[in-house]
């Protein structure tokens, strides 16, 4: 098991390494430059500027300098926020973002997973329908629609929460409703096809037959079984959630991750866009493995050929 | 002897996009304590729906009961509510499924599967539900069943898990276990282990058995009395003997003529020509007619009763009427009777 995980993180450098390289070329051919916007400066300030930060180098010893930072968790400086540490910036515009993200999937598919599994129970029945039609609606309408909405509604007009910005959990609760309606629905539809397979599977006919009730045998032995395949959509759909969040982070404007990374997109601030793509991908190898080993603790049979490799 | 099961003109159906299904259209049988019934037939004549039914474990809300009785212990179990049938089911009456490999919960210990059922019946802590489980996979010939007790399913083999299947039904000594076809999907060399098993369980438990097969030479081995199904009813019925060296109706000539022996080699099989009935649309008449080069012309029109052979040998064929021809079964099937009487003579 040790040596399973000491060779996923092995994996997980290299993936690291490719991503770092990848985005560093595609954004060195992005058109304009970090000074484009900047119309008030003059030609030789531009120069200055460009040298200081060591954008007139050759492209592949700007590649070699960032990567020679990277190895030591240098981030380089941004451009455009008063030359603060990336790195600085990523931990400040962090602790927001992972926490809506994080509210939103947990409740999200803790509600889906309920109404899937209501509506397998009684299948075909009106609370089958609802749910299937929340879980289309949910999935189809993008989460920027349900962010406005709700940002209408609950805040402009009956004022219940703040519009935007970030303070207590109070501001937190409409950005997170509009990011879990989404994983709500993934989930609900998952489990529910997932959960009426299980429940007609020949060991659900063999728990009954042993006179388990209806609660047991959907709770201890269906549910379970329905939730493992539940475990690989979680992954994208947290990923998902982070990218997601980046325009909720614009409608609600939460100095987020999501909401920087817009800003920096828009001022070609190379340092801050590369940093916060290697924060995403790193995230995701992360949540990948994660979902990997657990897996593993929910699936025996995975457990053990885990286990064996 | 008592009776244990009594199965009164049950009928059972199911409503489908194409609309009914008659799967079981009036069964009767009747099973004392302790003793052997199997239920043969082709593939589709309603075996499966009857046991699940007795189980109390129809399909819903499409399976219905139409009409009938299943009186388990003088109780009719047709009018026992959920919670009753759950009281009953696994603790008085148990069942065995076909298929082994996927009758487990994948992600629960085998130990906990049996475990369950003494919990919940016997009212047992979970220590002396562990002893008792232990002892039970010991029972059914597992070896190491300390150690077996923590694996999971995909650990077992194909006949191992048919082995804890059982065990499951035998954890609260069932007066009644109902086995589907327990050993259709296992390879032959296990297929007579686990039978081999179920007997001396059997016998050791005195539990009585319905053995589901559509393999008629397992049953002379196993049971005391056969039913055989044809269409959703049960058109024959008697003692192991009644049926292998007497057998009355055209569909167990068919049956008997069909099954391989070992020195049927050189002779040809006699098969049932035609196919099962639509049992959407059951014929008028005797639904085996179509396919009964016997048939008479009242089996187009009207259906045959039981006609009583013996005290123990019933049939549903208008050829035991006092009116009808006389007719003897297929030479072949007649000297497959010799046979079988030849090999019991041997054994
Ligand atoms: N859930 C269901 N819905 C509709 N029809 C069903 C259902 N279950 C069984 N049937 C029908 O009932 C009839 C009897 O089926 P059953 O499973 O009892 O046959 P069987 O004798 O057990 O056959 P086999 O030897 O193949 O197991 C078949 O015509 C089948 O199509
Ligand atoms: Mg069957």
């Amino acid at each position: 098991m040790f040596r399973y995980i000491l060779q996923r993180l092995f994996y997980m450098l290299i993936t690291l390494f490719i991503i770092a390289t990848v985005t560093f070329f595609m954004m060195k051919m992005l058109p304009g430059s970090p000074l484009s916007a900047e119309d008030k400066l003059s030609e030789e300030q531009k120069a200055i500027v460009l040298e200081k930060y060591g954008l007139n180098d050759p492209v592949p010893v700007q590649y070699l300098r960032y990567m020679g930072g990277l190895v030591k968790g240098d981030l380089g400086v941004s451009f455009a926020f008063d030359n603060t540490p990336v790195t600085k910036i990523l931990m400040d515009r962090m602790g927001p973002s992972l926490q809506l993200g994080f509210q939103s999937l947990l409740i999200g598919s803790f509600i889906g997973i309920i109404l899937g599994l209501i509506a397998a129970v009684f299948r075909n029945g009106a609370i089958d329908y609802t749910s299937t039609i929340i879980a289309v609606l949910g999935s189809s309408i993008p989460n920027f629609v349900f962010a406005g909405i709700l940002q209408y509604v609950f805040a402009v007009r009956l004022e219940w929460f703040p519009v935007a910005l970030w303070g207590g959990f109070e501001y937190s609760i409409l950005p997170t409703i509009a990011l879990m309606i989404f994983p709500m629905a993934t989930a609900a539809r998952f489990i529910r096809t997932e959960m009426v397979d299980v429940l007609n599977s020949n060991f659900i006919l063999t728990a009954r037959a042993k006179g388990i009730s209806e609660v047991g045998v959907v709770f201890k032995h269906g549910l379970r079984n329905g939730l493992i395949p539940l475990i690989t959509v979680i992954g994208p759909m947290a990923v998902s959630m982070m990218t997601g969040s980046m325009v909720i982070e614009q409608i609600f404007a939460i100095p987020g991750i999501g909401e920087q990374f817009v800003t920096s997109v828009t001022l070609n601030d190379y340092p801050t866009i590369m940093g916060t793509t290697l924060l995403f991908a790193f995230l995701f190898v992360v949540i990948i493995l994660i979902i990997d080993l657990l897996y593993g603790l929910i699936d025996p049979r995975i457990r053990v050929s885990g286990g064996n490799s | 002897m008592s009776k244990l099961l009594e199965v009164k003109d049950l009928k059972v159906s199911f409503n489908t996009y194409n609309g009914e299904v008659q799967a079981v259209r009036g069964v009767n049988f009747d099973l004392n304590k302790g003793e052997t019934l199997a239920i043969v037939g082709e593939s589709g004549s309603g075996k499966s729906v009857t046991s699940t039914t007795l189980m109390g474990l129809l399909p819903k809300p499409q399976g219905i009961i139409k009409s009938g009785q299943i009186l388990f212990e003088g109780e009719d179990l047709v009018k026992k509510s959920v919670k009753e049938m759950q009281k009953i089911r696994g603790n008085d009456i148990a069942m065995v499924f076909q298929d082994p490999m996927s009758s487990l919960n994948p992600t629960m210990k085998v130990g906990n599967q049996i475990m369950e059922g003494l919990i919940k019946h016997q009212n047992m802590n979970r220590a002396d539900a562990k002893k008792k489980a232990t002892e039970l996979l010991e029972l059914v010939g597992i070896p190491q069943p300390d150690v077996r007790m923590n694996q999971y399913p995909h650990q077992f083999s194909g006949g191992m898990r048919q082995r804890v299947v059982i065990a499951i039904a035998l954890a609260c000594n069932p007066k009644l276990l109902i086995a589907d076809e327990p050993t259709t999907a296992l390879d032959v060399t296990i297929q007579a282990q686990i039978l081999e098993l179920m007997k001396k369980i059997q016998k050791e438990t005195n539990s009585a058995l319905i053995f589901i097969t559509h393999d008629l030479g397992v049953v002379a081995n196993v049971a005391d009395r056969v039913a055989v199904m044809y269409a959703g009813k049960v058109v024959e019925v008697g003692t192991v003997d009644d049926i292998f060296y007497n057998p009355k109706h055209p569909y167990t000539w068919g049956l008997l003529g069909s099954m391989p022996t070992l020195d049927s080699a050189e002779e040809e099989l006699y098969a049932i020509p035609g196919s099962p009935p639509d049992m959407l649309n059951p014929p008028k008449g005797d639904a085996f007619a179509p396919r009964n080069k016997f048939a008479l012309e009242i089996d187009t029109v009207m259906e045959p009763p039981m006609f009583k052979v013996s005290d123990t040998h019933y049939a549903a064929t208008w050829l035991l009427h006092e009116d009808a021809p006389k007719i003897e079964p297929p030479e072949s099937v007649k000297r497959r009777m010799q046979g079988f009487s030849k090999m019991e003579g041997e054994q």
